[in-house]
């Protein structure tokens, strides 16, 4: 297995002390993990491990149950199509498969540049703005499948911009 | 506890209220077929859904195994809607399941098949696509196979309690989940200890030993004189392969097959233990007089040793540096043995028959190359003896070969048990520090299946604290107290799998549902019943001191001089890993 | 640092000041207009926050500081025409407002008086200018006072807001009580838990009384993971301080000094309102020890879930905040006796708490009598899908769904024709035309084939094909069974598979029987409520809309024209312009034809049926067949 950064070993072990007087804070400890680096690797859950006690085979186990958390780092753009009820019925699936065609991943993959993760999401609560799809943290609502290729170029163009 | 009144297909019974409604109608007579229920339910996800029955009052179908039994409760066992829900259960399972039952292993032995059989279940009732498959043979103790595994999560708990290091774990979620180590990896790519307890409760052929049976094969093809050591623990299970009582002595008969088997000799590798008791007591009474590191710690465990160096290597220095007693013998085998009969070491091919998995790892390890060549568990040896054809019942009692390392003593018998390594070590310390032998024999407080025992031993005034322990969850708290350095012992008993090799990962299942002669308490009591087959045993031997055996004391004499002797050390003691990796990458 | 308020007649005092400031506000006695700016997490997908952010900057630049407020609200639930501003006093609503508008908000109606018209709500029957909000029908039958509690109307971030809505005074009240008449209390007022199976709140609460221990845990479950209800995150978003005190009348009842939320991480809004109301509450002392001057100590705990629909299940539940895989626990033992960390414990749904305090408050009598025989109070439903009016309600019980379709909902889009109505999400079941004039109740959907569910209401169409919504909530039900039991780990993967062979075509009479047979069987046999009621789906589309299931399998066809292996597109040569426009957009080049000269056509084999030249082609030359 690697080895962690002096750095990222101090950051995790401040996460897990800042749990320590919680019972059973292993969730917790993994949720803040998650939202630091964006991934929890299996190094990380050894040092979770052996800070906590609980075996890491249990980590492990906790970490592949819950989609929330990952094993591998996601794009800088996480594009989550929501395949909640209420945007499959208004066609949110030929979103998604449309993502899937343009960037040549499927859901859950990321492109090999690192650019773009896309994600199948559960219900944002945004039923009326059906379909949804969200980019990192913002909501495009009703999403045509002709309009992905537009919300891909605008990522790109900003990405160009900011390089 | 109290008795309560429940009735089971419209019969009234009176039965205890602490238990399942599965064992309520085990109890009662009625084999209600089950799958991941294993040691009273305690260890029981109620997921493979198996073993319902119908429940008047309860929301439909119940999981017997987990569900307690009160007053008045009415159990139906075998109405069409429990039948056919067990059946469908079963027929899912096996949906989902790897279904080469010719080719697997653990045909005769499978759970999984014999409820099958039980439920009636069809071929191919909900044909589809299967859970991804991972085959891991890396590991050279123990072989993992996910599309045999029904995720009962026995080996999970088998773990955790028996070991607490938790190797295996639930991983991934929904038709995906599989039991694993970490990340996937290869038992080899853990800290896993190959002690096989996974192996021995597995319903199915998901986990089993490696096995060595192929190299067997090879060598005897090869025309190599194959020479077989049987370790104490075998002798008080084989016979159960061969559908005996648990607790039947099969030293004679097995020694019988060994012959017909077509082994150049057939030893016993309790010699090997007697020479493990020299080496070890000397180096204590060394330790002790040279105050050297202590409490000394036994080393004879393969599965404690990679404990060690996986979890404690600071506490090397207080370990034993002697080999296991098979390693001994296969040391001395293709030494003194070998130039004592002038045979080409190369033509030699040793085969361990070990009620353990690690074993088969230890034999690989760098440090004592070719010592032994093969190591089959005793469920291997059942299967050789079964493929020969060789009938159990009509055989034979034989004894083993005398032929320079033949004799054996009672104190080398008791290895195969929790605290037996330290009764024979205290006998022969006893003595030499002493200078009388103890008159008692038995050191009965190191006796009995307690997790940790401890015991006061008053060598003529000078009086030593000895501990025993089985178990790695067991034995943490002591090996803590060694590291702190407040252990008040001097000498401490370690071995891998709970209650000793006696219940080794190697050795015959003991399924109660496979097992219909069997009481139904047999999971609790398997391990003291074999227990007492190595007691008797020892009892029945004229010598019951290492030091006394005489092919030991011709040993020494002619060949090693002395424990602890140039040659000793070059032939029976190895060293240990302190930086050994926990998740090395595959090597191949 | 806050003011304490130590002692119920701090509280009645401080609620007393507090309503009558809100009240001022309300009516402009205060001499300033208040701008409200919906919260909702459909309006802050709009950007609703940076609506606040325009009027804040407006106030500035015109030095308005004195004259006008603005502040986020919950959420108004009428999702479809967010985000919504509300100007106080006058109550004007505007509607789908962008960020754009605010300026010309701030400069007409802010300053000048006069009303944006162009930004008011259009009635799509009547098509007239609606002003303010009680006059849309969307809002007129709904009930918003007892769930959804000020939802729309204070600043959920604001503990004075809350307190003006009367927040904590059923808890004053309850600790006036015995443990035992609180619970008897909520018993008689008939209250059902809210999450799905509605269970009998006030029973369940008895169950952990009873129970002699002295930790005992009350727990919130709002791992809201139905696709497509979002009630209880408005609930938290819009009220937090209501769900507390909800939360924390039931842990006195029950004998718990701790509550844990059960937040799923998906919503982080919710988490950060629910933190800032917990830090609000402990500031003033209404959480901590001796609370109100009782002996009463109750503290509350946020639990972030992690994207398991399964949790919602409360073992899994439990074993989630437990840092465990959120795999169900067999019961018995029942949580009210051994839950969380082994100790008793009552986990109630977001909305079912938030229906606490308004029992304890008003009185049982007063609930119950609102709602059918025996279902009482009102149930907030997340309306969506193919219906007018998108968002969240909160009707009395025994509401009827044509209400709930029609004059709520504002019936069905474009024209078309309403087909079903699935409620209870992926654990539920299809309503159709007949069961257009039930009551909506807990028991007369169980006998229908569906259930109450946490509320998901979702309308479909003659557009929708019901095998495929079966197929969809089955494929939900895979990616999310933890995997424990065969029944749902295997039993779901081979219901799936069936409803694949038959959307493709491939499907015979037999795995329609076989399909029937093990949808029972799983939903008699898995372990936990999520494999019990998750063939549900296909049980009640099978009752209802078999002749669809026939088609597929008898005919090879689709009547609903979606399941892709079993339509083609194909363009009407008599109506084909010849434009070439189909053929210019086809991914795959399937399209061939001469511009000007010979119509176009499809090749079969070619098409992957994405549907673009179908929503591509002006003159509407291509269909489905």
């Amino acid at each position: 297995m690697a080895h962690l950064q002096p750095a990222a070993v101090k950051q995790i072990t401040e996460i897990c002390e800042r749990y320590k007087d919680e019972p059973t804070p292993l969730m917790m400890i993994l949720s803040d993990i998650q939202r630091e680096y964006g991934y929890i690797p299996p190094e990380v859950q050894e040092l979770v491990s052996s800070l906590t006690g609980v075996p890491v085979s249990e980590i492990y186990g906790v970490v592949t149950f819950y989609s929330f958390f990952s094993l591998t780092p996601k794009g800088k753009y996480d594009i989550g199509v929501c395949l909640g009820t209420a945007c499959y019925v208004k066609g949110s699936q030929l979103v998604l498969d449309k993502f899937s065609e343009l960037l040549g991943i499927e859901p859950g993959e990321t492109t090999p540049d690192g650019l773009f993760t896309l994600d199948v999401l559960r219900c944002v609560g945004a039923c009326a703005l059906a379909p949804a799809v969200r980019v990192n943290d913002k909501v495009h609502p009703l999403v045509k499948p002709s309009q992905c290729q537009q919300i891909i170029d605008e990522i790109k163009k900003q990405e160009e911009a900011s390089a | 506890m109290a008795l309560v009144n429940i009735t089971i297909e419209g019969q009234h019974y009176q039965v205890d209220d602490s238990l399942t409604v599965l064992e309520a109608c085990r109890q009662c007579g009625y084999n209600v077929p089950s799958l991941c229920s294993f040691n009273h339910g305690q260890c029981s996800l109620a997921s493979c859904r198996v073993c319902l029955v119908e429940i008047k009052g309860a929301k439909g179908l119940c999981a017997s195994c987990v569900y307690p039994v009160n007053e008045g409760m009415e159990i139906t066992i075998s109405s069409p809607k429990a039948t056919e829900a067990r059946r469908a259960s079963v027929e899912l399972i096996l949906s989902n399941h790897q279904k080469n039952c010719l080719q697997c292993d653990k045909n005769g032995h499978c759970e999984l098949l014999e409820v099958a059989k039980l439920v009636g279940a069809r071929d191919g009732m909900y044909e589809g696509e299967k859970t991804p498959v991972t085959i891991d043979t890396l590991a050279p103790g123990l072989t993992r196979n996910t599309g045999k595994c029904i995720l009962c999560g026995r080996c999970i708990e088998r773990c955790k309690n028996a070991q607490g290091i938790s190797i295996l774990g639930f991983e991934n979620r929904g038709f995906n989940t599989i039991v694993s180590p970490l990340e996937n990896r290869s038992f080899a790519q853990s800290p896993c200890l190959q002690c096989g307890q996974c192996v021995n409760v597995c319903p199915t052929g998901a986990l089993m030993e490696h096995s060595e049976i192929d190299k067997v094969d090879a060598a005897f093809k090869a025309g190599k004189k194959v020479i077989v050591q049987t370790a104490p623990a075998v002798r008080s299970a084989i016979a159960e392969e061969f559908g005996e009582p648990i607790g039947t002595c099969g030293t004679g008969k097995m020694v019988a097959a060994l012959h017909r088997l077509g082994f150049y000799r057939v030893f016993d590798t309790n010699f090997g233990a007697d020479l493990t008791i020299m080496e070890e007591a000397n180096e204590l009474i060394e330790r002790i007089k040279h105050k050297g590191v202590l409490p000394q710690i036994t080393s004879c465990s393969p599965g404690w040793i990679n404990y060690l160096e996986y979890y404690y290597p600071e506490l090397i220095p207080h370990v034993s540096t002697c080999k296991s007693p098979h390693m001994m013998e296969g040391a001395i085998i293709k030494s003194y043995y070998a130039e004592k009969h002038d045979i080409p070491v190369e033509d030699i091919f040793v085969v361990s028959v070990m009620p353990c998995t690690a074993k088969k790892y230890e034999r690989q390890r760098s440090q004592m190359p070719n010592d032994v060549d093969a190591v089959l568990t005793t469920r291997e040896l059942a299967k050789l003896i079964k493929r020969a054809g060789i009938q159990w019942s009509k055989l034979p009692e034989e004894e083993f070969d005398s032929d320079l390392i033949g004799e054996y003593s009672g104190a080398g018998v008791i290895f195969g048990v929790t605290g037996g390594v330290m009764e024979a070590a205290l006998r022969t310390a006893y003595f030499w520090m002493t200078g009388k032998e103890y008159q008692a024999i038995n050191f009965t407080d190191v006796r009995g299946l307690d997790g940790v025992k401890e015991a006061e031993v008053d060598f003529d005034g000078t009086k030593v604290k000895v501990a025993v322990t089985s178990g790695m969850r067991n034995a943490k708290p002591l090996l803590e107290q060694i590291k702190a350095g407040t252990s008040p012992y001097t000498f401490v008993e370690v071995m891998c799998c709970p209650g000793g090799c006696i219940n080794g990962g190697g050795q015959p299942y003991v399924h109660p549902s496979l097992l219909p002669n069997e009481d139904l308490d047999i999971i609790d009591t398997y391990c003291q019943k074999r227990a007492s087959v190595l007691y008797s045993e020892d009892e029945r031997c004229v010598v019951r001191q290492s030091h006394n055996n005489p092919d030991i004391t011709t040993l020494y004499s002619e060949y090693l001089k002395k424990p602890g002797s140039e040659k000793a050390e070059e032939l029976l003691h190895t060293s240990y890993v302190s930086d050994r990796e926990r998740f090395p990458e595959a090597s191949k | 640092m806050a003011e304490k308020i130590t002692s119920e007649a701090e509280l009645h005092e401080r609620v007393a000041h507090c309503a009558a400031c809100l009240n001022k506000k309300f009516k402009g006695e205060d001499g300033k207009k208040a701008i409200v700016v919906c919260g909702g997490t459909g309006c802050l997908s709009s950007d609703s926050e940076g609506i606040i952010t325009e009027f804040e900057r407006l106030i500035k630049e015109n030095h308005a500081e004195d004259k006008v407020t603005v502040n986020v609200v919950g959420c108004f639930g009428f999702c479809s025409q967010g985000p919504f501003v509300k100007i106080w006093p006058g109550e004007t609503l505007y509607t789908k407002v962008k960020v754009s508008d605010a300026k010309e908000i701030f400069e007409k109606d802010i300053l000048g008086g006069e009303i944006v018209e162009r930004l008011l709500f259009v009635d799509p029957v009547t098509k007239e200018k609606v002003k303010s909000q009680h006059e849309i029908n969307f809002y007129k039958l709904q009930k918003r006072d007892i769930a959804l509690k000020g939802n729309d109307q204070i600043n959920p971030e604001s503990l004075d807001e809350a307190l003006a809505y009367e927040t904590f005074v059923g808890l004053a009240k309850a600790l006036h009580m015995t443990q035992q008449e609180v619970i008897d209390e909520v018993s008689k007022s008939g209250l059902r838990g809210r999450g799905g199976a509605g269970f009998p709140t006030g029973r369940k609460w008895q169950f952990a009384y009873n129970e002699h221990n002295d930790e005992k845990y009350i727990i919130c479950n709002g791992d809201e993971g139905d696709p497509g209800a979002f009630m209880d995150r408005s609930i938290v978003e819009g009220n937090p301080m209501n769900v507390i005190e909800g939360m924390m009348i039931a842990g006195y009842a029950i004998g718990a000094k701790n509550g844990y939320f059960y937040i799923r991480a998906e919503y982080p809004v919710a988490v950060q309102r629910l933190q800032h109301a917990i830090k609000l509450c402990e500031e003033v002392g209404l959480l901590g020890d001796h609370i109100l001057g009782t002996d009463f100590s109750f503290r509350c705990h946020i639990r972030l879930g992690a994207g398991a629909f399964v949790c919602g299940e409360e073992t899994a539940l439990l074993n989630s905040i437990e840092g465990k895989r959120g795999m169900p626990r067999p019961r018995p033992p029942f949580p009210a006796v051994k839950g969380l960390w082994g100790k008793p414990s009552v986990i109630n749904n977001v909305e079912t708490l938030a229906n606490v305090p308004y029992i304890i408050k008003e009185g049982w009598e007063k609930y119950a009598a609102i709602g059918t025989e025996k279902s009482k109070g009102t149930k907030v439903f997340a309306l969506g899908g193919k219906v007018n009016n998108v968002g969240l309600v909160e009707v009395p019980m025994g509401t009827t769904l044509r209400q709930l379709i029609y004059d709520i909902g504002g019936g069905i889009p474009n024209g078309k024709q309403f087909k079903a109505i699935q409620t209870g999400g992926p654990s539920g079941g299809c309503l159709t035309a007949k069961d257009l004039d039930t009551p909506i109740d807990y028991d007369s959907l169980i006998a229908r084939g569906s259930m109450m569910g946490s509320g998901g209401a979702i309308v479909m169409d003659e557009d929708n094909c019901m095998v495929d919504v079966a197929k969809f909530y089955m494929t939900f039900i895979c990616d999310e069974s933890c995997g424990k039991c065969s029944p749902c780990r295997i039993g779901t993967k081979r219901l799936l598979e069936i409803l694949e062979k038959i959307t493709e075509g491939r499907g015979t009479e037999d795995d329609l029987v076989q399909l029937e047979n093990l949808a029972h069987y799983v939903s008699q046999n898995s372990l936990c409520g999520l494999g019990q009621t998750a063939p549900n789906p296909i049980l009640s589309t099978l009752a209802s809309f078999r002749d669809e299931y026939e088609a597929h399998v008898q005919d090879r066809t689709c009547p609903a024209h979606v399941c892709k292996k079993l339509i083609q597109y194909w363009i009407d040569p008599e109506k084909c312009k010849k434009c070439s426009k189909c053929a210019r957009g086809c991914p795959v080049d399937a399209i061939t034809g001469e511009v000007g000269k010979t119509p176009f056509v499809i090749d079969p084999n070619k098409c992957i049926k994405c549907g673009t030249c179908l929503s591509g082609c002006p003159f509407g030359c291509i269909s489905k067949i």
